[in-house]
């Protein structure tokens, strides 16, 4: 579609003595990162998935203090609790946010456990009270939470699973794995993808050809099959960080062919420019050349295509952990709550154990827009 | 006779990229340390049986497991004899499975034909769906048809397979009685083919294809949408709607051919993603595809199983690559046949 710039009209008298060199739109001169803000801003969707993204991440350190639980705290007389819901109004009155307490009640027919309000006694929520303990930021030995519920009664927000564990708690914990997995994958691919990518492209010739192979290769694998396979062999006695790390890396060594080969593209045409050439006249070494000359051309391109396969990256935690090959309890992830939710049991009785599918669609769907968002405004002299 | 011979090449350069694979497979599977068998002799040493260890030690040298790593590998594939002379995948024999107890190809058997048939229409499901929508989009672009579908094809990139599996198949069960589990009901199992049973197994890949097919019909969606309007766009639509050409002929007679040219490259991408969620969705449904069984075979190591899966997997997204890239040629006269230009 053609672009036609809005009619513009100068509303200051005609100065017959004015510079005639000066800038006419001194807003289109601005530097580069300011018209891409200026052009992001105007992908509505993309800035909202931005922000959310980012609230999302600044949460992971301080997860423990919004969170009313740690997140293997059990509470045997609330398994499979149902979702609470925070009140204002009791009796038309306003009292503040506060919960009806729950009770368990077994069910001898059904073999569950039915939960029974109390509607009496509103019990209110305390704010900035004393709980479990739980490090902050990773260090800071905190029992503060930011809200919890009073003595004798309790807040699962969005009900409990099988063994009492509040899911509104175990997702903001699980978000600290599940985020972090794209970032550590997302580096190893981007190490990966851009130095192969980079060298196959700067150099050509047999180097290329033998990239162009191994890419082809492991681009016609289904990656699903070989993570499991690959996650099958991280040994079983490792701890849970350990295990972390190495689906972190196993995610990100089967992501970096695409990388590369957009890397590569991009190098054969740009090492024949005449700045390259001069680069290297001037005795520039290859890696200079690669990293200062030619990357930072299209680093923008890069971060977005990084936007766009974090979210891969993400499912693929989820599916690992779901299926049981991925990180196990007591690690908490998405993918290992979900776990509970896998049959159709589950989905039917105590369908609020699958809530942690809706961050999960969330996150992904936020990193798709912010990814597109970013593609069409990192080049801001196009015109779509 | 050029195409002739892109075909052969073709077929080569696939043949070649199997034995990569193939080996990349078999060195993956021998990643964690020890094997099925060197496990059951610890764990009968460990419970003090030591009568059984004869015979697994037996199963050892039977198997060529004590042998170095590249003759196994050898051996498996079927380039180097082993204790029974040649007999390797090449020809024929796929090997044992340990956990099960039986010849892999006796496990996988049927579990294959379903595979490519669950695989076969989650592909043409995935075209049938996306490539009216994918027009309807451009058409109608920046309308409310435009943004609902783009939405739903974000979602379906956005939710997680397995969960789409398990709500669909729970609300399609309690709706619109749809069969839960399963490709065929029970009772046809193992039975001779009838029209009867091809029904049942029709109705019993709805859901399954539905959800597998969702994220790559949305890709294939967004891509065709893009696609199009490129097309759409060019001076040659404007002349013709100028000339009062109709709005269906506007749109089918040239842009939509145009557009449509990647999407058959597409298949090369599409294929292994479809692959994959077969293998996953299949075992939250619990399909008697091949799904299921390499999860089993992974876990416990029995490697000569999950070698043959992974192989076969590879094998079908590698055969679907190339029959892609023909049909392009044929297609597009512009590509070039053999060796890629500079």
């Amino acid at each position: 579609m053609t672009y036609r710039p809005e009619h513009y009209v100068d509303q200051t008298p005609y100065d017959p003595q004015e510079d005639i060199r000066k800038l006419e739109r001194p807003d289109l001169d601005a530097p580069n990162w300011k018209l891409i803000w200026r052009k992001f801003k105007r992908h509505k969707l993309g800035l909202v998935s931005g922000i959310f993204l980012l609230i999302s991440y600044l949460m992971l350190p301080i997860a423990g203090f919004i969170a009313p639980y740690t997140p293997n705290e059990r509470n045997a007389d609330h398994l499979y609790a149902t979702p609470q819901m925070v009140r204002l109004f009791h009796d038309g009155q306003f009292i503040g946010p506060y919960v009806y307490p729950i009770t368990a009640e077994a069910d001898l027919e059904n073999f569950r456990w039915n939960y029974i309000q109390d509607r009496e006694n509103p019990a209110r929520l305390e704010w900035f009270c004393e709980g479990r303990t739980y490090n902050l930021f990773g260090f800071i030995q905190s029992d503060t939470h930011l809200f919890c519920a009073p003595e004798g009664a309790t807040v699962f927000l969005w009900g409990a699973d099988r063994l009492g564990r509040d899911i509104f708690s175990r997702i903001l914990y699980g978000a600290q794995l599940s985020l972090t997995v794209g970032l550590i994958g997302i580096t190893v691919s981007f190490l990966l993808g851009i130095s192969i990518g980079g060298i196959a492209g700067y150099f050509g010739g047999r180097v290329d050809w033998v990239v162009q192979r191994v890419i082809e290769i492991l681009r016609s694998l289904p990656e699903l099959p070989l993570w499991l396979a690959l996650s099958a062999a991280v040994p079983s006695h490792w701890g849970p960080v350990a295990v972390f790390f190495i689906i972190s890396i196993i995610l990100g060594l089967l992501d970096w062919p695409g990388l590369a080969r957009a890397v590569r593209s991009k190098f054969l045409a740009l090492r024949e420019e005449e700045f390259v050439r001069a680069a290297e006249m001037m005795g520039a070494k290859p890696k200079r050349v690669i990293s200062k000359h030619l990357l930072p051309n299209f680093s923008s391109h890069l971060i977005a295509s990084a936007m766009l396969s974090i979210p891969a990256m993400i499912l693929g935690e989820t599916a690992l952990s779901f299926l049981g090959l991925g990180l196990r309890a007591p690690a908490v992830s998405w993918g290992v709550m979900l776990n509970d939710a896998q049959n159709l049991a589950s989905i039917e009785i105590y369908p609020w154990t699958a809530i942690p599918m809706l961050p999960v669609v969330l996150v992904v769907l936020a990193f798709n827009f912010l990814g597109d968002g970013l593609r069409d405004s990192l080049d801001p002299y196009s015109d779509n | 006779m050029d195409l002739l011979r892109y075909i052969v090449f073709r077929f080569f350069t696939m043949i070649l990229t199997l034995i990569v694979v193939s080996a990349l497979v078999f060195f993956i599977m021998n990643l964690p340390p020890g094997d099925y068998l060197s496990n059951q002799i610890a764990e009968l040493r460990a419970t003090g049986q030591e009568s059984g260890v004869a015979k697994v030690e037996f199963l050892r040298r039977e198997y060529s497991l004590d042998q170095p790593l590249w003759k196994q590998y050898m051996i498996w594939m079927g380039f180097w004899p082993g204790p029974h002379g040649f007999s390797g995948i090449i020809q024929g024999d796929f090997g044992w499975s340990f956990e099960f107890d039986q010849p892999v190809s006796e496990i996988v058997s049927g579990a294959l034909w379903l595979t490519v048939m669950l695989n076969l229409a989650t592909v043409l499901f995935v075209y049938i769906v996306a490539i009216p929508l994918g027009v309807l989009e451009a058409v109608k672009s920046k309308s409310w048809v435009d943004y609902t579908l783009s939405f739903i094809g974000y979602l379906g990139i956005a939710t997680p397979n397995f969960l789409l599996a398990l709500i669909l198949f729970y609300y399609g069960h309690k709706y619109l009685a749809l069969p839960i589990g399963g490709l065929m009901d029970p009772q046809y199992e193992g039975q001779p083919l009838s029209w009867a049973k091809i029904q049942s197994v029709l109705v019993h890949l709805i859901i399954p294809t539905f959800v597998i097919g969702t994220a790559g019909a949305s890709v294939m969606m967004q891509r065709l949408r893009a696609n199009m309007l490129d097309e759409l766009n060019k001076p040659y639509v404007e002349t013709a709607k100028a000339k009062g050409v109709g709005p269906i002929k506007l749109v089918f007679k040239y842009p939509f051919r145009v557009a449509l040219n990647p999407f058959v490259a597409d298949i090369g991408n599409l294929l292994p993603s479809l692959i994959s969620g077969s293998v996953l969705v299949s075992v939250v449904l619990g399909l008697q595809t091949i799904g299921p069984a390499l999860l089993t075979a992974l876990k416990s190591q029995d490697q000569f199983l999950a070698g043959f899966i992974l192989l076969f997997v590879a094998a079908l997204t590698l055969i679907g690559t190339m029959v892609s890239d023909i049909l392009l040629a044929m297609l597009d006269p512009r590509i070039r046949y053999g060796g890629r230009g500079k």
